[in-house]
């Protein structure tokens, strides 16, 4: 029989932290494009396609620090590709990210099959080195559970304050805020609307990039098929509990990271952890029937505005 | 002059006219469907360009896709029979476009209505085929339409978005199908599945060895009953109204949030029925995984078919030939199946970017 | 501005308009709904492109892509619908697109520069409210400041009045003319006469996008811009004749209402209606009108009071109800509330009786020939002009489409009992208007209780047996043929708070 402490231990915690930061990273990019206004449903691709293209990168080169960059160019290049069909061309944010993770799904198993000969997963590369906090890893428990971890994981503080700064004091911020409640006012304003949601739009494919690089070089140092498996959603219920706001993001996401660890744990064990998955999407529901919280998005969101 | 005179003078370019109106009126269509066609020429350039680029015979490949899917009878078969889930997804998902709504949550109501169906066909005693399948048919629409209910009444009551509750619930129906074969019924073996379903429960095959069944007739009524009720019954104008227009709708006397429950409810139950079609025909028992995502390509589906049944069912045909062709591609050249899913993603790409395929056109006119 | 010509699709705004300004001095730009106003200021505000034509300020030519543009040649709108971020504060909105250097938002300090910033401009608010609590007229007031603030020296104002209380509009005023001896130059867009005229230096008309003139405010009188603005004489369709009254259809009780934001819009109103009258409700827009015509048609529930028609409580119903009493509607909003854009002429005129017989038939089947052949006869009785009755409403002309919206209104047997017309000739040529007044005047002899909102007096005047005004949610009964000056008087509360 196995105890309750033999689950929950320092592992499990470390874990947690480990499966929350592609949620984070990828939430806060769903932020940062929702609060302009641009909804953005292909994070699920975009996380792929940084997963794929890191692997890939640090496979020709050997050096798993260019594969983050090429992760985030893609993640990048995708979100270009939304903000163009999206802003420039008008079109439906939901359509359009559907058809970005379509195509993402189609091709990262395309290429690893073409590249690895094999659409399940890729070869070994090399991986994202581990970094401990000199200090803290002294420290008995936490310690353990704050390291040693992929470098990934210690960015999402640095970009959750980051975003928090920008968004709310900032007057990029504002002018951010302005577009996605009412873009409209905010170009009476003087404000370059188009110019505000492209930019976020990228940032937010960029941070997917980041989110699925983690998932891929600084996890199991290869691609799979089912790596992603839903996370971008979940990124999603990430953001929509997290009420559009960085800080509350990585609280939620480390809570759904958390979650997501133990249900690994649990299905090692044999257990059905299909309840477990379903959390963050019924906590998601739970939030818009304002059972738990109130989240209210932005005003302008998923409206097209044109000059 | 005479009045014949007259006649006879007018007669050629009364002929003349007429002649220019039945060419124009065989263009009007093509015309019409433009953006459609674009998207489709756009999604198989891109995937020529993928297939070009890895290194791969670009014409062979098309070949065998296109023999894949409609090179012989069988093949053929394979395409319908990959097209029929389709037509039940872009049917749902269009029914709830015509109210405004946009339901992309028809995967998990399809794989609750598939297990549903299922159940029915595992646990009900020996009966009647007619009235086995019916109760079975029923059961997956009653599923489906059940996973429409939470979103449907958020989004009356709360004004919670559909987009995000079906997107949320779907992932929950997935779950929770999954549980269920994993689970409590799951058959003995390494698979997770259920038992088969009885056979009075289980669809005539229509073309041998492939597994096209007679779900296919069941989801072209389904459209017909779509096309029927949108257009020609006073629910379905409300249906419309309310999606065109909710205030005037209102003000009309539409009662918009029961037409937004009905359509959302309805857009479920078809998702519903989509699933139990290919319990019934095609596996004859749940499997963990069966579909290939039917409920997403549902969505790309009800878009290139412009949320009009028959669109529905051309697309469907369109988007299964690409699922029937792929497998004889990855077999023939050796290029991976995902090439399909490469095109279809494109294809949505384009038709969501109308204006894009509206401004090339626009600019080869000018030059 | 010269010979700026402007297209949309299907209509021509602009058509080489002449524009001239002073520096110093308020300009009234003075037009009908659709003259083309707001789309010349549009374009000088660089939210339109003209499709000819060149604009040249201080003499220099300018081309003007975007408000950003518009701005820095020192040019600012206050838009008719304030372009308002609600749930920013005042400052922040005041600042936004122009904060000040740095990268960090200190609110406090803007705050502080902003308060200082409207004192100067002797127009006070308080920068750290949230704009979304704020009356109207202090919106105003917000929309001002920020276009001062960007160092506007070319305002322009579109249709301020519209919204604003007398009291509200004084101190508008005040403010203006105090802008103009700053040294600014103010452009007001208006269609109300004696505004322009008590506020102006120089008046330049607009009739259907094109220019008819410009005149100095002292040389000239209302009439004579009342003909330069409708550019034909007007002989609108008045009642001929005492209307046969019959019995009451429509009591209301001390109703009260909530408007949109939650604000109190009615303050228990009461009045009755009897078959065969029109009863006109006169007063500025956004003084419970709208509120007041949703409760009567069940599309806003009321807080409190009664509605009976002919005995039936009919406080608190459904839409579909009112229209089963034969409580029919010409909304409006005509675009919003009214047509089914993507509907064909036929659908939408069916509208409101789709659901009952003789359209609906067995097992809720659309009868398709007795709908046809309805479409065809109302196509033809009401002259709505359409290539047939499958062509999609979106390309009818506005005044076509008022023409189906006031044919649906008899319905296909019963005639209504009740008709609600809100603002019906608003934005329609003098054609139209005529026709619709007509009609209403029709019904009413056929034996309809017609309550006819409008912001426009003369036609509240002209074809109404009774007059009742409304302020504030309130309402007071005019007398039994008023003057202007008594309706002007009582439409800004003159009688109670003077």
């Amino acid at each position: 029989m196995i105890g309750i402490w033999d689950i929950l231990d320092v592992a499990l915690f470390a874990a947690m932290i480990r499966m929350a930061t592609p949620l984070v990273l990828a939430a806060t990019g769903g932020v940062i494009t929702e609060r302009s206004g641009v909804i953005n449903i292909g994070l699920e691709g975009m996380m792929m396609l940084g997963a794929l293209f890191g692997v890939l990168t640090s496979y020709w080169t050997g050096c798993p620090w260019l594969g983050v960059i090429a992760a985030m160019v893609v993640g990048g290049l995708a979100a270009a590709i939304h903000a163009l069909v999206v802003i420039r061309f008008n079109a439906n944010h939901i359509v359009s990210g559907l058809g970005i993770n379509f195509i993402a799904l189609g091709l990262a198993p395309f290429l690893s099959e073409v590249i690895w000969g094999s659409r399940g997963h890729s070869d070994i590369v090399t991986g994202l080195p581990r970094w401990e906090i000199p200090l803290i890893k002294e420290i008995p428990v936490i310690g353990e559970i704050l390291g040693p971890h992929s470098p990934t994981v210690f960015m999402i503080l640095a970009i959750v304050i980051i975003a928090n700064i920008v968004l709310f004091k900032t007057k990029w911020g504002l002018r951010i805020t302005a577009v996605g409640e009412f873009a409209k006012a905010a170009a009476t304003a003087g404000i370059p609307v188009q110019r505000t949601r492209y930019i976020c739009v990228i940032i937010s494919g960029i941070l997917a990039g980041l989110a699925g690089v983690h998932m891929s070089l600084g996890h199991l140092s290869m691609f799979t098929w089912g790596m992603i498996g839903g996370r971008g959603f979940i990124a999603l219920a990430v953001m929509i509990s997290g009420n559009w706001r960085p800080y509350r993001v990585l609280a939620i996401g480390m809570v759904f990271g958390f979650a997501d660890a133990l249900q690994i744990r649990l299905q090692g064990l044999g257990v059905p952890v299909h309840f477990m998955q379903m959390i963050p999407f019924l906590v998601t529901i739970a939030v818009l029937a304002g059972v738990m919280g109130r989240s209210r998005p932005p005003a302008d969101i998923g409206k097209n505005y044109e000059p | 002059m005479t009045k014949e005179e007259t006649g006879r003078g007018d007669r050629p370019t009364a002929i003349e006219n007429q002649g220019s109106r039945l060419i124009k009126r065989a263009i009007r269509p093509l015309v019409a469907i433009r953006p459609e066609i674009t998207a489709i020429c756009a999604g198989f350039l891109v995937g020529a360009i993928v297939v070009w680029v890895t290194g791969h015979p670009v014409v062979e490949t098309f070949y065998h896709l296109f023999r894949g899917a409609f090179g012989s009878r069988i093949a053929i078969g394979m395409t319908l029979t990959r097209a029929t889930p389709i037509i039940f997804t872009g049917l749902a998902v269009a029914i709830a476009f015509k109210c405004g709504l946009f339901n992309i949550g028809a995967e998990g109501q399809l794989q609750v209505g598939a297990f549903a169906a299922a159940w029915v066909g595992i646990a009900l005693p020996p009966m009647p085929p007619v009235i086995h399948i019916s109760l079975a048919f029923a059961a997956g629409a009653a599923a489906g339409l059940l996973w429409a209910v939470v979103p449907a009444v958020l989004k009356v009551t709360r004004g919670a978005h559909e987009v995000v509750t079906t997107m949320m619930l779907a992932h929950v129906g997935i779950l929770l199908a999954s549980y269920l074969v994993t689970g409590p019924f799951k058959d003995p073996g390494p698979v997770p599945q259920t038992e088969w379903i009885a056979s009075t429960a289980q669809l005539t095959r229509l073309l041998p060895p492939t597994q096209l069944s007679t779900a296919l007739f069941v989801a072209l009524l389904c459209a017909i009953a779509v096309y029927l009720f949108l257009w020609k019954t006073s629910p379905g104008y409300a249906i419309r109204a309310a999606g065109l227009n909710p205030k005037a709708a209102e003000a009309g006397g539409v009662p918009v949030a029961r037409s937004i429950m009905l359509a959302l409810l309805l857009s479920g139950a078809l998702a519903g029925l989509g699933g139990a079609g290919e319990i019934l025909g095609v596996f004859h028992r749940f499997i963990d995984g069966f579909s290939p995502g039917y409920g997403w390509t549902g969505i790309g589906v009800a878009l290139v078919g412009r949320m009009h049944p028959l669109g529905v069912i051309l697309a469907a045909v369109l988007f299964g030939a690409l699922r029937a062709g792929g497998g004889t591609v990855a077999r023939a050249v050796g290029v991976p199946l995902d090439i399909t899913v490469v095109i279809q993603g494109t294809i949505i790409l384009f038709i969501a970017a109308q204006r894009m395929t509206e401004f090339l056109w626009e600019r080869r006119r000018k030059k | 501005m010269r010979q700026i010509t402007k297209d949309f699709p299907g209509v021509r705004a602009n058509d080489a308009v002449d524009f001239k300004v002073a520096q110093g001095e308020i300009h009234g730009l003075l037009g009908e709904n659709g003259a083309g106003k707001s789309v010349l200021m549009g374009i000088l505000y660089g939210l339109y492109q003209p499709t000819s034509g060149e604009i040249f300020i201080h003499g220099r030519a300018v081309a003007i892509r975007s408000p950003a543009e518009a701005i820095a040649l020192k040019i600012g709108m206050v838009h008719q619908h304030f372009m308002l971020i609600s749930n920013m504060t005042v400052a922040e909105n005041i600042v936004l697109g122009f904060e000040p250097d740095g990268y960090f938002w200190n609110r406090k300090e803007i705050a502080q520069r902003v308060a200082q910033f409207a004192a100067e401009a002797k127009l006070p608010i308080n920068p750290e409210e949230t704009v979304g609590q704020l009356s109207v007229g202090a919106q105003q007031r917000v929309e001002i400041l920020k276009v001062l603030y960007r160092q506007a020296q070319i305002l322009i104002l579109d249709e301020p009045t519209a919204v604003l209380t007398p009291q509200e509009t004084e101190a508008l005023f005040r403010a203006m003319r105090a802008l103009r001896d700053q040294g600014k130059t103010i452009i007001f867009i208006a269609h109300k006469l004696k505004e322009v005229l008590s506020i102006c230096d120089r008046i330049t008309v607009l009739c259907r996008g094109k220019l008819v003139g410009t005149e100095d405010a002292g040389a000239t009188d209302e009439s004579k811009l009342a003909e330069m603005m409708v550019g034909t004489k007007v002989v609108p369709a008045t009642r001929i004749g005492e209307a046969t009254i019959g019995d009451r259809v429509l009591e209301v009780k001390d109703l009260t209402a909530d408007g949109e934001r939650g604000e109190r819009a009615l303050e228990g109103l009461s009045f009755e209606l009897r078959a065969g009258e029109i009863l006109g409700i006169a007063g500025v827009e956004g003084n419970g009108q709208t509120e007041l015509v949703e409760v009567l048609t069940g599309l806003r529930r009321p807080t409190g009071g009664k509605v009976f028609l002919s005995e039936a409580d009919l406080s608190g119903i459904t839409p579909r109800t009112a229209l089963d009493y034969g409580i029919r509607h010409i909304p409006e909003d005509k675009r919003k509330r009214g047509i089914i854009p993507g509907f064909s002429v036929k659908e939408n005129l069916i509208l409101g009786d789709h659901c009952r017989p003789p359209f609906k038939g067995r097992f809720s089947w659309l009868m398709e020939r007795v709908i046809r052949r309805f479409a065809d006869k109302r196509i033809e009785e009401f002259q709505i002009q359409t290539p047939s009755r499958d062509t999609p409403i979106d390309s009818l002309s506005g005044g076509n489409q008022q023409r189906l919206i006031v044919g649906r209104v008899y319905g296909h047997q019963k005639r209504p009992t009740l008709l609600i017309a809100a603002q019906p000739t608003c934005g329609l040529d003098v054609q139209a208007t005529r026709y619709v007044r007509q009609k209403l005047i029709e019904l009413s002899d056929q034996g309809a209780a017609v309550l006819l909102v409008s912001a426009d007096l003369d036609e509240v005047m002209a074809i109404s047996d009774r007059i009742l005004v409304i302020h504030n949610g309130r309402l007071h009964e005019a007398s039994k043929r008023p003057s202007r000056q008594e309706l002007g008087l009582l439409m800004i509360g003159g009688r109670e708070d003077e």
